[in-house]
């Protein structure tokens, strides 16, 4: 999957997560907390949803990882290449 | 094989059962009784629907709140706010021997009240509100702390302390007397901060949603299979032994039956501390009206009453104890235009003693069913407008009646006064959930529900 395309799939999975939340003009650069009303559990759920839709494992100790769109994007992409 | 074995349908087992079943494990969920709710259960009595725990919704917070547990609750599981259809309170009231405060889902209406009926304490009672914000809720020593301690230090007039603790007691403390902190805490957030609402048809609303989803995920749901034994092999749980002998074998158990009530089942523990367990039942009193309450001049959504300056929060030596009660009317909700129940509704809570209750004999509890109701209605009606002339019908549930939708000890309403907080018991695959995690009310449950299926069964 292309950075462009784990972008598009985390989108999907936050609309999912915060259905009433305006994710149009979502800053890539800024920490997701800052933007969006997120909570641990929530991003827990962003893990939970690349297990489940693309068998993607996110270990425990690198959650930190998923602060931001671009850190996200960034970390994911190896994991996703084949996805 | 399952992932994941939960031991009661109630809210937080049903809300732990969504959240695993949508992460794709194989869940069963095992129910004692033969229906599901727990202690927030409905029935069916001459034609009329009732429900057993529910009150009212507690943590309500309106539509497009992204904060609180409510909000939180819905993005965990998938629904949408108006999924649970809550109505908002009309108003409530606390009601001592000569005083009426009231409060709404606004925390301005409450204070003003304290302003106008106790005029010396309304910066004492902004002190207390900023107590709550300091609130700690991961140090354990700010939990332990007594309740009471901290409204001497903070509200001057004793009777004004009194009526704060009489809702929170009421509506979630498992320990007699005093409270924790942190439960106080808990209990003033969810009463006085967020506040009440109710579906117009009541718990069966949000039941029926949980288990629909749960089922649509794949989940299993069993009633009628109660579990005798949990099955221990070299410090794990490997299964369960259901009351008729069968057996079945999970990677994972989730409890809501209570602390005590899960140890006793492990079969590698001889015995539990019984005496760790909560005391505190209720009885009620559900009166069925030929007219609504606001025709009669009642127009209070709940009541919590306490016939003298000092409010007893304690387990009493007869069957009940009716100094203290709360009057809920299910039809006082703000519900849609042309919505509304087609009868009057009165349920009056009041404390009530299991052992003394169990100990009856069939005749026996049928006549002081009946006793009792006379008494809880004599009681209320210092408080709320006399409604005897117009009751069509009755009802009374009793400590036993708890007891079989809840298989607590005692027929305990809020589990046992000790919280197991993060939900770990002595085997590292045997987890607990709901009211002895230190959640109440409806919310709660499913929060706990959620928090603990999201901590111990879903990471790794």
């Amino acid at each position: 999957m292309t950075p462009a395309g784990i972008r598009t799939e985390i989108i999907s999975i936050l609309g999912d997560i915060a259905p009433d939340e305006d994710l149009t003009s979502l800053q890539d650069d800024v920490p997701f907390r800052e933007q969006i009303e997120l909570d641990s559990m929530d991003f827990l759920d962003i893990v939970m949803e690349l297990r489940k839709r693309h068998r993607v494992q996110v270990p425990e100790a690198d959650y930190g990882q998923l602060v931001s769109m671009a850190s996200t994007v960034k970390y994911l992409e190896p994991l996703m290449k084949d996805a | 094989m399952y992932d994941t074995i939960i031991i009661g349908a109630g809210m937080s087992g049903l809300a732990a059962g969504i959240r695993l079943a949508y992460y794709d494990q194989r869940v069963c969920i095992l129910e004692r009784h033969n229906t599901i709710g727990g202690l927030n259960s409905f029935y069916r009595l001459r034609g009329r629907d009732y429900d057993v725990g529910l009150h009212a919704v507690t943590n309500f917070t309106p539509l497009g709140a992204k904060r609180g547990p409510l909000a939180r609750l819905l993005r965990q599981l998938r629904f949408q706010w108006a999924d649970f259809g809550l109505a908002p309170q009309i108003g409530s009231a606390i009601a001592f021997p000569g005083v009426e405060l009231k409060f709404g889902n606004d925390i301005e209406l409450f204070e003003a009240e304290i302003a106008r009926k106790f005029p010396g304490e309304k910066d004492n009672f902004r002190r207390l509100l900023q107590r709550l914000v300091d609130y700690d809720d991961l140090n354990p020593a700010h939990f332990e702390m007594s309740g009471r301690q901290v409204l001497d230090e903070t509200i001057g007039a004793p009777l004004l302390r009194e009526m704060i603790l009489c809702p929170l007691m009421w509506y979630g403390n498992a320990a007699e007397h005093d409270m924790p902190f942190g439960q106080f805490c808990i209990m003033f957030r969810s009463i006085f901060l967020e506040g009440f609402a109710r579906p117009l048809a009541g718990v069966r609303l949000i039941l029926r949603n949980l288990i629909r989803k749960f089922r649509a995920l794949g989940g299993e749901l069993r009633l009628r299979s109660g579990v005798a034994r949990i099955k221990v092999e070299g410090g794990r749980a490997v299964g369960v032994v259901l009351d008729d002998g069968r057996e079945l074998q999970a990677r994972r158990i989730l409890s809501s039956a209570g602390l005590v009530e899960t140890l006793r089942m492990c079969e590698d523990l001889t015995q539990a501390d019984d005496h760790r367990g909560g005391r505190m039942s209720f009885v009620e009193a559900i009166s069925v009206l030929d007219r609504q309450p606001q025709q009669f001049g009642h127009d209070r959504t709940i009541v919590f009453f306490n016939d003298s300056d000092q409010f007893h929060w304690q387990r009493p030596g007869e069957l009940c104890d009716v100094r203290t009660g709360v009057v809920c009317s299910p039809n006082n909700y703000a519900y849609g235009a042309g919505e509304g129940l087609p009868d009057g509704i009165l349920r009056i809570s009041a404390l009530a003693n299991y052992e003394r209750w169990a100990g009856l004999s069939e005749e026996q509890y049928r006549l002081e069913k009946l006793r009792w109701y006379d008494r809880l209605v004599e009681s209320a009606v210092r408080f709320v407008p006399d409604h005897r002339s117009y009751v069509i019908d009755t009802d009374i549930f009793t400590p036993t009646t708890i007891r079989r939708f809840t298989w607590h000890n005692n027929g305990a309403v809020y589990g046992a006064p000790e919280k197991r907080f993060d939900g770990t018991t002595h085997l590292e695959n045997l987890f607990l959930c709901g009211s002895d995690q230190g959640f109440v009310g409806i919310i709660g449950a499913i929060v706990s529900g959620i928090t603990v299926a999201n901590k111990h069964c879903l990471k790794g």
